[in-house]
């Protein structure tokens, strides 16, 4: 077995004790940000350099190497890198812990890296509850009563989630004997179609599995715990939560949905329909209940569930297009991209405005125009991506992402999605309201700090690239759509 | 290598609001400079490549000053733009207002750095809208507009401004949405973005997404509400009333108009079929349109929302003229295109100039003024005459060609009736225009007017220019028929007529 293909998970566990190690002896914290983002960058690296290759599984192919995970490792490690960068006047309020809050984050971005190329159940079971173990601690971080209420909340609902993603696992292994991804498709394909219609067990495991992964990517009728906990959470790690958590449960969909269940088309047409059903409901439910939120923290947490609805839009259309047909995973790499750049985008320009002003009351942001115009610039450009608009990445994921669902008839599914972005313009273009046209409570300036302004300045001008020269990253989701089956 | 005439008249605009947007907002005059020298060089360019635009009959069909780069290779869409005699007119109207627009403005002190930003930023997307040539770039050019108008429309705007302005984005995106997936559909119907490669290649269905009857009401949506048709039109009197001057202007002037190409460009050309069996249906719209919006005008007391009402009724006009699906009526529809951003963006500015000096905008308080201010009276009853057609006027030549056109027509039996029905317009036109005048300029005169300001030499300016060319074209119609002939001849040839 070739280990060097494990070298960037192996940097990321290295680093990961070293600030551990290094918060004991080091007086001057901020040393601790710079060591984890080194370490990120040097993954990042690894990981860029093994692009394209054909790679065999590793650990007895429980993990695939494929371009599929390496593109989902490099949005988990810029994540992670954006995310630090934003956290660390955030982590000065935090007088002790500050060693174990970048671990924490580097640990989960591990586990995000293990979830995008795990081929097997089990395996798949371990980094997800490495990923979660991480993220129960982090949003718990500020110790204060909302923080430990979200973060008890996303413990009790996510061993929830995970107990029924489990016992689908479980169920799936029953019947096919096996837990390794390509297996069970080959005993799946084996089947008649008779015998699998007759094999409740069988589907109801998949069904399980579904409900599962629905927790994680904050899918209705799994969404409850999202605003309590988006609105608890320290704000990086709510920023944190909403890409790359959910990007990384999108990952792990994909891959088992692509190379387990992929065929025969009866499967895949039906698990396509539920996705087809369950983006319906979150779009309409994600977007509706947004509406009413007085809080900018818990809207942008409905959006997410909204956003979650569009990207399942992809998820169907993987179930209602042929084998060989690729626009739709791609649609799907595409749109995570740009959301992740912009939902950052927008959580970091929170974090600046609500460091000064103390509040996540999205009245208290008026006047931000004139207060802090750059951050409240960035912030309107930010959604205005999310409402889906050019000249922003948001427009080109969706015009992506649909054009893949009309492409396998999915019109009607395409015209209600159009449809909630037209009702999410009406409470995204209320932020940009009140910061712009209202008269600021107070003439002082919102400061910010350099590193907080550079993973800004890296997210919008991402926003825009995608936006205006989307081209690039297109044909990268293309290439990286190509998912190795062990 | 050719100059790129297209490219700069899309790209300077928009640079010009970059550069703005580094101005401090203290150097007001530096702001306005930079936005005219912005404005006037896309409309002084716009002018060279209609001069050099090729009228000769062999150019039918053609585009000209093309250019085509490849640009989102794994969706093969192309930044293709090309000016035929459809867009021509309309490209040569988007940038004279534009640089109008800056002028009206010039009295505008609170937060100008934004404002021409966002002005500058409208004129390109809406010139983008009319040089496009691919779906998924005239798409991207038709949303970017909505932001700039959120913007002025809330900030610089008057009355009940907020609710006119998410008004104008939800209507605006609703449409838009429908109009989203009929591009997705006929994407994969045609397997191509390209308008030349459809319109001139048909549909060539690679591959049927849906019924193409359905694809061409999804763009039609879309085209209906920004033109507007009615029912889809009661954003148009709240965004127009509350917007300020220069922006209404531009709203009514070049705005509204993208509408009213799309459905020539898209909906007629690239499914003449459809668009013949449903001409009846949208010519009783239009004929509805057209009565409505002007006896709902008659009863309109605010100066502005009279001359917004006006514009459902003459987009009627429009409508009627491209759905009777005639040469001349096409061209008569064209024409009207024009002559209406002209002849209204002349009425708002007077009737911003108006409520900017006298600081009323009742038509029932106003009275009398030809004595105060002559100019702006003057001005403003030319204005009325073109918009109520009046012979010499850009008005009467257009609407003109509409009538006849749509009473020649056989597009379905029985046009002919819908067709005098629709010249009924003309006269509740003449009723609410001529009234309108008279309740504000003539009359007794009121003592509380004396001493109002008349017109500047900069207003002088702009309103000379407008009444010029509102001249212009109704003295001399063929300085634009000409041009405009070459792009609706191949549309009628695939029209089968």
């Amino acid at each position: 077995m070739n280990l060097t293909l494990f070298i960037p998970e192996l940097v990321l566990v290295g680093f990961a004790l070293l600030v551990v190690l290094l918060d004991l002896v080091v007086k001057q914290k901020s040393w601790l940000a710079l060591v984890s983002l080194a370490g990120l960058v040097i993954a990042g690296g690894f990981t860029v350099a093994m692009w394209g290759g054909n790679y065999p599984g590793l650990f007895s192919n429980m993990l695939a190497v494929d371009n599929f995970a390496l593109f989902f490792k490099l949005i988990f490690v810029g994540v992670a890198f954006l995310v630090i960068l934003a956290s660390t006047d955030y982590v000065d309020k935090l007088a002790r812990f500050q060693g174990e809050y970048y671990a924490l984050v580097l640990l989960s971005a591990l586990g995000m890296m293990l979830m995008a190329a795990t081929a097997n159940l089990i395996a798949i079971y371990l980094a997800l509850e490495l990923t979660s173990i991480s993220l129960y601690a982090l949003v718990g971080f500020l110790k204060d009563s909302k923080s430990t209420e979200a973060s008890l909340k996303y413990l009790l609902l996510g061993a929830v989630a995970s107990a029924v993603l489990l016992y689908g696992m479980a169920m799936v292994f029953g019947f096919t004997g096996t837990t390794q991804l390509g297996e069970i498709a080959q005993v799946i394909q084996g089947m008649s179609a008779g015998a699998l219609m007759n094999s409740p067990g069988l589907l109801l495991g998949v069904v399980l599995i579904i409900a599962g992964f629905g927790f994680k990517i904050a899918a209705v009728p799994f969404q409850m715990w999202v605003p309590d906990v988006y609105e608890g959470a320290p704000t990086p790690i709510t920023a944190y939560l909403s890409v790359a958590s959910k990007a990384a449960g999108f990952a792990v969909i994909l891959r088992v949905f692509f190379s387990a269940f992929g065929t025969p088309a009866w499967l895949s047409l039906n698990w396509g329909l539920i996705f087809a059903v369950l983006a319906v409901i979150s779009m309409i439910v994600g977007n509706v209940v947004a509406i009413p939120q007085s809080n900018i923290k818990r809207m942008l947490g409905y959006s997410s569930i909204a956003q979650a609805g569009y990207l399942m839009v992809g998820l169907a259309t993987l179930g209602f297009s042929p084998a060989a047909d690729i626009l739709g995973q791609s649609g799907v790499l595409f749109f995570l991209a740009s959301y992740a750049l912009t939902n950052l985008g927008a959580f970091i320009a929170i974090i600046a405005i609500s460091r000064k002003i103390d509040s996540d009351q999205i009245d208290d942001y008026t006047g931000m125009g004139r207060r802090a115009p750059l951050l409240a610039l960035a912030l309107t450009f930010c959604l205005i991506s999310l409402i889906g608009m050019p000249p922003a990445a948001g427009f080109m994921a969706k015009f992506y992402i649909f054009s893949a669902a009309v492409q396998n008839q999915l019109l009607w599914l395409v015209i209600i999605a159009v449809l909630n972005s037209v009702i999410s313009a009406y409470y995204y273009l209320r932020v940009v309201k009140v910061m712009w046209f209202g008269e600021p409570a107070s003439e002082e300036k919102v400061p910010s700090s350099g590193s907080l302004r550079l993973a800004l300045v890296i997210c919008c001008a991402g926003v825009l690239i995608l936006g205006v020269v989307p081209g690039l990253v297109m044909r990268l989701a293309q290439l990286a759509a190509n998912i190795f089956v062990f | 290598m050719d100059f790129n005439y297209l490219t700069a008249i899309l790209v300077l605009p928009v640079l010009g609001a970059v550069i703005i947007a580094f101005i401090s907002s203290r150097h007001d005059k530096a702001i306005k400079w930079t936005a005219a020298v912005f404005t006037f060089i896309p409309f002084a360019l716009a002018v060279v490549v209609f001069i050099l635009f090729d009228r000769s009959p062999a150019a039918a069909g053609v585009f000209q000053f093309e250019e085509k780069i490849l640009w989102i290779a794994p969706l093969n869409a192309y930044y293709h733009l090309g000016v035929d005699g459809l867009s021509m007119p309309l490209v040569l109207l988007t940038a004279f207002l534009g640089f109008l627009a800056v002028l009206v403005s010039w009295k505008i002190h609170q937060r100008p750095r934004e404002y021409f930003a966002w002005l500058l930023l409208l004129e390109t997307s809406i010139i983008g809208v009319f040089a496009s040539l691919d779906l998924l770039l005239f798409f991207i050019m038709w949303e970017i507009e909505v932001i700039p108008m959120y913007f002025l429309i809330s900030i610089w705007g008057s009355g009940r401004r907020d609710y006119s302005a998410i008004k104008y984005v939800v209507y605006t995106l609703f449409g838009s949405a429908f109009m989203l997936a009929g591009i997705l559909s006929l994407y994969f119907t045609a397997g191509s973005l390209s308008m030349v490669e459809i319109t001139n290649q048909g549909l060539g269905m690679v591959q049927s997404v849906m019924p193409v009857a359905a694809i061409f009401w999804l763009l039609l949506i879309g085209f209906a509400v920004k033109l507007p048709v009615f029912p889809l039109h009661t954003w148009l009197p709240d965004a127009h009333t509350d917007a300020p001057t220069a922006v209404s202007v531009m709203l009514a002037g070049a705005l509204i108009k993208m509408g009213g190409y799309g459905m020539i460009r898209l909906c007629v050309s690239f499914f003449p079929d459809v668009a013949r069996q449903f001409a009846h249906l949208l010519v009783v719209l239009a004929v509805i349109g057209v009565v409505y919006g002007a006896a709902v005008t008659l009863r309109q007391t605010d100066i502005k929302r009279l001359i917004a009402y006006s514009s459902i009724s003459h987009m009627g006009y429009v409508l009627l003229g491209i759905f009777a699906l005639g040469q001349v009526s096409l061209t008569g529809a064209a024409l009207q295109m024009f002559s209406h951003g002209v002849v209204t963006g002349l009425l708002f500015a007077m009737a911003g100039l108006v409520i900017h000096n006298i600081e009323v905008r009742e038509i029932d308080k106003l009275g009398g003024l030809v004595r105060q201010v002559p100019v702006i009276a003057v001005v403003f009853s030319v204005a009325g005459l073109a918009s109520l057609g009046l012979p010499t006027t850009s008005g009467f030549a257009a609407e003109f060609l509409i009538f006849v056109g749509s009473f020649a027509s056989n597009a379905f039996a029985g046009i002919q009736v819908y067709t005098l029905v629709a010249i009924i317009g003309v006269v509740l036109t003449a009723g609410y225009i001529l009234w309108m005048l008279q309740r504000v300029f003539y009359g007794p005169v009121k003592e509380e007017y004396n001493g109002v300001k008349d017109a500047d030499t900069l207003e002088k300016f702009y309103m000379f220019a407008l009444v010029a060319v509102i001249m212009l074209v109704g003295i001399y119609p063929a300085v634009l028929t000409d041009v405009i002939k070459l792009g609706v001849s191949p549309v009628v040839a695939l029209l089968g007529g």
